[in-house]
């Protein structure tokens, strides 16, 4: 027991490692930001008529669907330091040559990181937005417009506070996916350059499988909790499912 | 929705391009991915071609990815693990749904509640408690680690789910049935279990994807190649020292994501139907 709790102490207030993780994590969580602008971009864009719309709706979320190992390996490829096409493209048209190092930069690598992860939750947003866009009556609008208000008025008044809940709750579903993601950042970066992007999830698996640290890795894991409970603790109480 | 003026090229610029542009960013990394695999080494490591298309495909990659790896052995244990570990999620959910969704008991807040919590809860919380059980239990390294570990974040998403459709049953029926002499099981089976169907085929399908999806653990459990799933396989042995196996990678990346698109393409509304039914009450 008094090894237990010294594992959690130590992890929690003395090593210096702890604040970048934390660091790391709070940049790392500025995802959800990006994907909620996007998300609701995308789903104002398709709550329009058109052709093919079903289709594309399926299009869309494919990023969200397909294995997020298998996905990230892609990127890994379009990332590769020596064979990205995106610098391919960057040098073509002769933007900049050589092309950055997207996955051995500190900075850049946490910036490809949100990139990536941004491609793939922004589908998700996107097609929860929609379906709260659909559910707004007609008549609002309408009512709005014969006020006086303009596009941007409708938007604000009229669209925006209907949607707050779904965007509270889809935010708060992203945050705690993010905050937790192991795939994304073992796949391409395994936490590197040099630790420069370990979040608490992959730190705690270096820790506890790769140098076989079990109490250390779970108390590593365990300083995950604190945030995560806060989050967790008002999502939860949010979607309590109503009593019948 | 509104109706906006504007000939076609408000039309463009509100919907055509964006909505050009999203679908570019979204589908280039598959189509790379397809590419890529289609290419030969020779077209794969030359930086003087333009790698944009290919210029002379070939199916070596894929024609390696099966006689060379264990490619199949894992898209089977892949398959296997995930059906199995949905359909032991859906009885259970359903099992934890229905007391939830119906009846009152003491405790059923605290229930409801900690399933909620719980599908919260991330997997690398989990993990290492999770090895520990199942290095005592010798279950190292066998597809019953992972079929018997799955559930834990299967089962709350089930359960929450169907919890949600059971309450869209009109009690009448229920209490119709009950009536007439069915017990508690016989009513769940026979009356709301077929009108909840699309709910258990939403379920299922997230189930399934999220079992597809499901990395951590599979890479936790499976250190042995006979074992391991598609996803783990595909990063453990397709990476032999410091060489990346560009071509076979991409192929076994291409070739994993089609069992899921295939059901996706089959389930677009039950998929969007499950993801959305959490987010927008009523």
């Amino acid at each position: 027991m008094p090894t237990a709790l010294s594992n959690v102490l130590f992890h929690l207030y003395s090593n210096p490692r702890e604040d970048q993780d934390k660091v790391i994590t709070d940049s790392w969580v500025f995802g959800p930001v990006l994907k909620m602008v996007g998300g609701l971009g995308l789903a104002l864009v398709m709550n329009q008529d058109f052709r093919f719309k079903n289709l594309t709706r399926a299009l869309l979320l494919l990023p969200f669907i397909v294995p997020t190992v298998l996905s990230t390996i892609a990127w890994q490829w379009i990332l590769d330091p020596a064979f990205s096409v995106i610098n391919w493209a960057l040098m073509a048209t002769g933007l900049a040559n050589p092309g950055p190092s997207w996955l051995g930069n500190p900075y850049l690598a946490m910036f490809s990181l949100i990139m990536v992860n941004t491609w793939r939750g922004l589908p998700f947003y996107a097609i929860t937005l929609l379906a709260g866009l659909q559910t707004i009556s007609p008549e609002l609008y309408e009512a709005a417009t014969i006020d006086g208000a303009g596009r941007w008025g409708r938007f604000r008044y009229v669209t925006l506070p209907l949607l707050k809940p779904i965007i509270f709750i889809v935010t708060m579903f992203s945050v705690i996916f993010t905050f937790a993601d192991f795939q994304l950042i073992y796949v391409l970066t395994r936490g590197g350059p040099a630790n420069a992007t370990h979040v608490f999830a992959t730190y705690a698996f270096d820790v506890a499988m790769g140098a076989g640290q079990f109490g250390q890795g779970a108390s590593i894991a365990l300083s995950m909790v604190p945030p995560l409970a806060l989050i967790i603790l008002a999502m939860a109480i949010y979607m309590r499912p109503a009593k019948s | 929705m509104t109706v906006t003026r504007g000939g076609w090229r408000v039309r463009l610029l509100t919907l055509w391009l964006p909505l050009g542009v999203s679908l570019v960013f979204a589908l280039f990394p598959f189509y790379w991915m397809a590419i890529t695999s289609l290419k030969s080494n020779q077209e794969l490591y030359n930086r003087k071609i333009m790698p944009l298309i290919v210029h002379q495909p070939t199916l070596k990659h894929y024609v390696d990815l099966i006689t060379e790896t264990s490619f199949l052995l894992w898209t089977w244990n892949t398959f296997l693990v995930a059906v199995t570990s949905t359909a032991i999620s859906l009885v259970l959910g359903a099992m934890l749904a229905y007391p939830l969704a119906r009846l009152r008991f003491a405790g059923a807040t605290l229930i409801s509640f900690a399933v909620a919590a719980t599908y919260l809860v991330p997997q690398p919380l989990l993990f290492v408690p999770l090895a520990d059980l199942i290095n005592r239990l010798g279950l190292g390294d066998t597809l019953t680690a992972v079929i018997l570990t799955y559930p834990t974040l299967l089962v709350p998403f089930c359960a929450w789910l169907l919890m949600g459709y059971f309450r869209t049953v009109p009690i009448e029926l229920e209490d119709a049935a009950r009536i007439d002499g069915a017990s508690r099981l016989q009513t769940l089976v026979k009356i709301v279990l077929p009108l909840c169907g699309p709910g258990f085929i939403s379920a299922g399908i997230f189930a399934f994807t999220l079992a597809q999806n499901e990395f951590l653990y599979a890479l936790i459990f499976l250190t042995k190649t006979e074992v391991r799933t598609v996803p783990v396989g595909a990063i453990a042995e397709l990476v032999k020292g410091d060489v990346f196996y560009w071509g076979q990678l991409m192929a076994a990346a291409l070739l994993g994501s089609i069992p899921v698109a295939i059901i996706y393409s089959f389930f677009v509304e039950h998929y969007v139907a499950g993801l959305t039914t959490g987010a927008v009450k009523g």
